[in-house]
């Protein structure tokens, strides 16, 4: 018996079959990657709830967002309509007070971690937003994202000035200390219905 | 001269296409690895809102997500333009949150638990009433890390 030759496979077509298979995973795959506004929300409210302390008036902003999407803001007992592009720097200026305003957030001792030590910060400032049932959902995302706009950029300026760098690019343990400095307090009150 | 001159016809040498298929299952390999399939059918319709100080949602499967928005024209004629929310594949009412919360986290290995987290994708024109529900619930589910979905601006 002599050895009988094998006879190649026709591969030729492979590369058809593998480029439908390519086609169909291009077709299906979504890309984008999820991003989105993290908030965390508060604890539940207890049955037998204690009147919240009291928060003295230097010490709130509240922020009022109405059914025609107005946006109000009160400071010190001072009430103004404004629009969203203003929202962030009254909102830094406000959790900073950067001159000791008397009519801003008192500043209190605080011992914050390494390389920070005792600081005197806006320790009981509170942003209060409120909205309506009939507010649209983007004028409250814009609000939001306002806010949370002034603590990251104050949190960034504070980075570059202490450790040289910009707030996402310190280590974990200078950014917490950035965020004990800035600490993002924005209380959500139950919407309302004015129109009622 | 005639050293260097070409003889007869230059043929057009063949292009050597075996490592074709080969390149192309790598790049097919590439998409299988980073797809992932649309798990649920959308039932209702939503363009989320744009932002500036957004963050990157990392690992996918410790997210749940709650779509609020129009029904989509399929449903509109038996359901009308009202905001509805979809969980999973089916509409549902606020008071179903809790319940599904609960699935989710039960889906979850225990140590990923407290890192579960609730992506919202809500249209934008929605009317804030639903939202604040929906929040309501998922604070008494104790489903507190809560992510607004947008596009980066």
């Amino acid at each position: 018996m002599g050895k009988r030759k094998v006879p190649g496979l026709n591969a030729s077509s492979t590369a058809d079959i593998s480029f439908i298979l390519l086609i169909f995973f291009l077709v299906t795959t979504s890309m984008d990657t999820d991003r989105g506004l993290a908030v965390r929300l508060p604890n539940p409210p207890e049955e037998n709830q204690q009147d919240p302390p009291k928060i003295r008036e230097r010490n709130s902003m509240i922020v009022n967002v109405n059914m025609n999407n107005q946006i109000m803001v009160t400071i010190a007992k001072e009430p103004r309509e404004i629009q969203v592009s203003e929202l962030r720097e009254l909102a830094k200026e406000f959790i900073a007070n950067p001159e000791d305003k008397a009519d801003l957030p008192e500043k209190v001792a605080v011992e914050l971690p390494a390389p920070f030590g005792v600081q005197m910060i806006t320790k009981n400032h509170v942003i209060s937003l409120q909205t309506d049932r009939a507010t649209s959902y983007d004028t409250y995302f814009q609000v939001e994202n306002e806010l949370y706009g002034a603590y990251n950029d104050l949190r960034d300026e504070l980075a570059r000035k202490t450790f040289g760098r910009p707030y996402r690019e310190c280590t974990e343990d200078e950014q917490l200390a950035c965020r004990q400095y800035y600490k993002c307090v924005i209380s959500e009150a139950e919407p309302r219905k004015y129109n009622q | 001269m005639s050293k260097f001159q070409k003889k007869g016809k230059a043929e057009m040498p063949e292009l050597n296409t075996s490592s074709l298929p080969d390149l192309i299952f790598s790049i097919l390999f590439f998409f299988m690895i980073v797809t992932s399939m649309r798990e649920v059918e959308l039932k209702v319709e939503f363009k989320v809102p744009s932002g500036t100080e957004l963050e990157k949602l990392e690992r996918k499967s410790l997210v749940s997500n709650i779509y609020i928005g129009k029904p989509t024209k399929d449903f509109r004629a038996k359901l009308g333009t009202q905001s509805r929310i979809q969980l999973n594949d089916k509409f549902a009412d606020p008071s179903h949150i809790r319940e599904f919360v609960q699935a989710e986290r039960e889906s979850l290995a225990e140590r990923d638990k407290p890192f579960m987290k609730m992506s919202l994708k809500i249209d934008k024109e929605t009317q804030m009433g639903i939202i604040t529900d929906v929040k309501m619930e998922l604070r008494e589910a104790m489903a507190l890390s809560i992510v607004y979905s947008a596009t980066q601006r």
